[in-house]
């Protein structure tokens, strides 16, 4: 009787520990989308969360990687199609366009006219910011192949790891919040 | 706290955040909070509207104590006592 009360006890230890480690406080996001909008909601609410002291991990794949680039920077050893890529896909946070009212570029430009107008921090800036207050961002490696991006390329950034879906999810698994923009 | 009492209430720090949206006043508070310690008071200048429902729920979160907001013409003062 006794033994089993031990192994009881030990079960429902390791259980509370499972139920403990999916409740850290964290916050887990995917960012999918390259438009400009969406990646700055995705950014103020990251930044926002690391002001509520949350442990903050943004998995960056497919569009929105072009974000991540450095204008002044450039990949070596890209073929013809990874080079097309590279020249259609918008040159990182200072080029990204609106998912709605582009219009050729003059909607974006309009609206960035507005949030300077209105003190909101522009996309380049919420980067500095994110990264000076502990904000990780892991970027898909597989994303970064299609699309012939190379890690030399993207910006400088204090916690910037190229890594798989593995580490999305593990992080996920332990965040009180996730989403996807 | 009455607006009288918070208006004679010594701050430890002001953190002056106006002209910054969302989330600045936010991130503002949270740096200006590191510099001070347990018990010391902060004030957090904001021009931002959703300040003034931002930061009390911050600091039930943080579990600071907030104080209380005074209304200036132009901005808003919150004060906190940090935990």
């Amino acid at each position: 009787m006794d033994i089993d009360i031990e192994k009881q006890l030990k079960e429902l230890q390791a259980k509370v520990k499972t139920l403990e480690a999916g409740n850290n406080d964290q916050l887990s996001m995917v960012v999918f989308s390259g438009d400009l909008d969406k990646i700055l909601a995705a950014m103020i609410i990251a930044t926002g969360a690391a002001a509520y002291d949350m442990k903050v991990k943004l998995f960056f794949t497919f569009w929105a990687i072009s974000a991540l680039r450095d204008p002044k920077k450039s990949g070596k050893g890209k073929n013809f199609i990874e080079k097309m890529f590279g020249m259609m896909l918008p040159r990182g946070a200072g080029k990204v366009k609106l998912s709605n009212m582009n219009m050729c570029g003059m909607g974006t430009a309009m609206i960035k006219g507005i949030m300077k107008k209105h003190k909101v921090a522009s996309l380049p800036e919420m980067f500095k910011t994110a990264g000076e207050i502990g904000v990780e961002i892991n970027i898909c490696e597989m994303s970064m192949n299609l699309m012939g991006f190379k890690r030399e390329e993207m910006i400088d950034y204090p916690k910037m790891t190229v890594c798989g879906v593995g580490t999305f999810l593990s992080d996920a698994q332990e965040s009180k919040i996730q989403l996807f923009i | 706290m009455t607006t009288e009492e918070l208006k004679n209430l010594k701050s430890n720090t002001i953190v002056d955040a106006r002209g910054t949206a969302c989330p600045g006043p936010l991130l503002a508070a949270k740096k200006g909070i590191g510099e001070i310690e347990s018990g010391e008071i902060m004030e957090i200048y904001s021009s931002d509207e959703g300040t003034k429902n931002d930061i009390p729920k911050w600091c039930s979160k943080m579990t600071h104590e907030f104080l209380g907001i005074v209304e200036e013409d132009s901005y808003s003062r919150l004060f906190l006592k940090k935990a």
